[in-house]
């Protein structure tokens, strides 16, 4: 029977539900959105960092697992890596940003095809570079600014560059051109960003990684699997606090809209409370009813704040297929959903508390 | 001589209106006896209100005592009023004073489901309902239905967990003459048939006359009828 009054409520002023539901939906929308982003982009450089093929990264002091900056490691470094025992291939490579999110890789591509196996192109999308002005891209940055194989590119480092090849996505970043031009468009000539090491047998892994931290003890030396376990939200530096800021935000969200919904339902339904205490009904009941109320609103705006965060990925994957990578965490769908619940109980406690107040008879006399 | 079900001696109220104190009742003394179907009649501000909210568990009073059944109710606390509306009494309002969200059949429902009764009426109760011409009319909401059958739902609410006393404030201030004889003519009947007790507050002399008896008051006061 409460529950039917509680839905009956809500019914007889849709648009105040409705309007509610949609606000407390967005706090959950962001969350998930902001959760979502965050692993899609580690999982996306944990993906990428695989399709390389290496069994070790050697990546200069004052580096993060997310960030580079310019290429201070001294390429005879890489030959010098390449002459320690069990090595069987190290290579450099130079990694410039182009915009915010998207990364200019410059590589040798011969000893990058012996390392990962080689790029797969798409289907009448070129091939490998010929000349040293050759850029491959991959099919999202492809799709996105509708680019293909012959096609002529100008707005990256301000260099006329040729499209040689479409590549499927996975491997390094959406853009990757020759080493040496590279190089020398971003001064960077003689340097590298960081090093790739194959050993020859995955059981001499170990040896090589003892051997390279020995041989250079300031430097960041992963081995893949040690790499991409680091590619958390926990490890990456400020980003858990930001996604606690924002869920901080979603609860103030939620208790205000859920506070001022609900106080100007009580309002309104002043005589309607009184009316209830006529007929016996105690504080708890009241405050019950009001708090189920909410928890209505806050359930409804959970189950489309999850629609919305969908939505927003997939006009994301529509419109910049290149950009950010979005991944589905319904890990996160409950932990959003009790954020939600916290935030509208909270809110509708005052309003819920004030109505059990009531004084009955001037509740009564209420118009 | 048996106890009367209801008991008032010297029962005082006065409300504070900013820094004054307005008395609203100053000394009543009344009795009614079990099965009495009484009118209060009196003007504006006389304490005729006044007294039913007291009697109903609405509101405290200030001095004097109020026994329902034995019950002194003066001394309740505010959940122990809350008990007292739930098992003792019933209204009636002069506005109807149903919840407009839910149908008449869910209006009566929701009083059972507040006293801890299942939301289904007893088979008896249908009888009453009939009684009260509203069995075909349970399923609509308050907005679809007339002054009248709103009131008579208003009574089936009233009466659903067997009140000791059903208290109606100015119950035909609302309907036209028509509606207003068939709302008494069912009270009267509820008292004859179920020896349902009423206290009915009226402005009306024709709805007084359909009590056993009439209490006038002024200025809380009772003048007149007092004596059972």
């Amino acid at each position: 029977m409460t529950g039917r009054l509680v839905l009956e409520n809500l019914k007889h002023k849709p648009m105040r539900s409705l309007l509610s539901v949609f606000l407390i939906a967005v706090p959950v929308t962001l969350i998930l959105c902001l959760e979502g982003l965050s692993q899609g982009m580690l999982a996306d450089s944990a993906r990428r960092a695989r399709g390389i093929g290496a069994d070790i990264m050697v990546r200069p002091p004052g580096t993060s697992v997310l960030t580079l900056s310019g290429a201070p490691i001294p390429e005879k470094l890489v030959d010098a890596i390449q002459q320690k025992p069990h090595v069987a291939l190290a290579i450099g490579m130079v990694v410039h940003n182009v915009t915010n999110v998207t990364f200019v890789t410059g590589i040798d591509l011969a000893r990058f095809n012996q390392m990962s196996g080689g790029f797969k192109y798409l289907k009448g999308e070129g091939g490998p570079f010929h000349g040293p002005n050759d850029i491959i891209v991959d099919e999202y940055y492809a799709q996105q600014h509708k680019l293909h194989a012959g096609d002529q590119v100008t707005d990256i480092l301000n260099h006329p560059w040729h499209v040689s090849g479409v590549a499927e996505g996975g491997k390094l970043n959406r853009l990757v051109v020759p080493i040496r031009t590279l190089q020398d468009l971003t001064g960077d000539t003689g340097r590298v960003s960081q090093v790739f090491v194959k050993a020859d047998r995955p059981a001499n892994v170990p040896e090589v990684l003892a051997d390279l931290k020995a041989m250079l003890p300031a430097y960041n030396i992963y081995t893949m699997e040690e790499f991409t376990s680091l590619l958390t939200v926990e490890n990456v530096g400020g980003l858990n606090t930001f996604i606690h800021v924002m869920v901080g935000i979603g609860v103030v969200i939620g208790f205000a809209v859920v506070l001022l919904s609900m106080y100007m339902a009580v309002l309104q339904r002043t005589r309607e409370i009184g009316i209830l205490k006529a007929l016996g009904a105690s504080r708890w009941f009241i405050l019950k009813i009001v708090l189920a109320e909410a928890v209505v609103l806050g359930i409804g705006g959970t189950v489309v704040g999850i629609g919305l965060s969908f939505a927003a990925r997939a006009l994301i994957q529509v419109l910049y297929p290149a950009s950010l990578t979005q991944a589905v965490t319904p890990e996160w769908w409950p932990i959003a959903g009790a954020i939600s619940l916290a935030g509208v109980l909270l809110g509708a406690l005052y309003p819920g508390m004030s109505a059990a107040a009531q004084d009955p008879i001037e509740a009564l006399a209420y118009e | 001589m048996s106890e009367p079900l209801i008991e008032i001696r010297d029962l005082r109220k006065v409300y504070r209106v900013g820094k004054v104190d307005v008395p609203a009742l100053r000394g009543v003394d009344l009795d009614v006896p079990a099965a009495e179907f009484l009118a209060i009649v009196g003007p504006s501000g006389s304490g005729k209100s006044t007294l039913f909210h007291i009697i109903g568990g609405l509101t405290p009073s200030t001095g004097g005592s109020v026994r329902i059944g034995g019950q002194d109710i003066s001394s309740l606390t505010d959940a122990g009023r809350t008990e007292l509306r739930k098992n003792k009494v019933g209204f009636v309002f002069q506005k109807f004073n149903l919840l407009p969200n839910l149908t008449a059949g869910d209006n009566i429902a929701i009083a059972r489901h507040i006293a801890g009764r299942s939301p289904a009426v007893e088979p008896e109760f249908e009888e009453v309902l009939k009684l009260l011409g509203i069995s075909g009319r349970l399923n609509h909401k308050p907005a679809a239905l007339s002054g009248g059958e709103q009131q008579r739902v208003a009574i089936a609410r009233a009466i659903v967990n067997h009140p000791a006393i059903l208290l109606a404030d100015e119950p035909t201030g609302n309907l036209d003459s028509e509606n207003s004889g068939v709302v008494l003519d069912v009270m009267r009947d509820l008292n004859r048939r179920l020896g349902q007790t009423i206290l009915m507050i009226t402005h009306n002399p024709e709805a007084a006359a359909f009590a056993h008896r009439t209490v006038r008051m002024r200025d809380g006061r009772i003048v007149s009828g007092a004596g059972s």
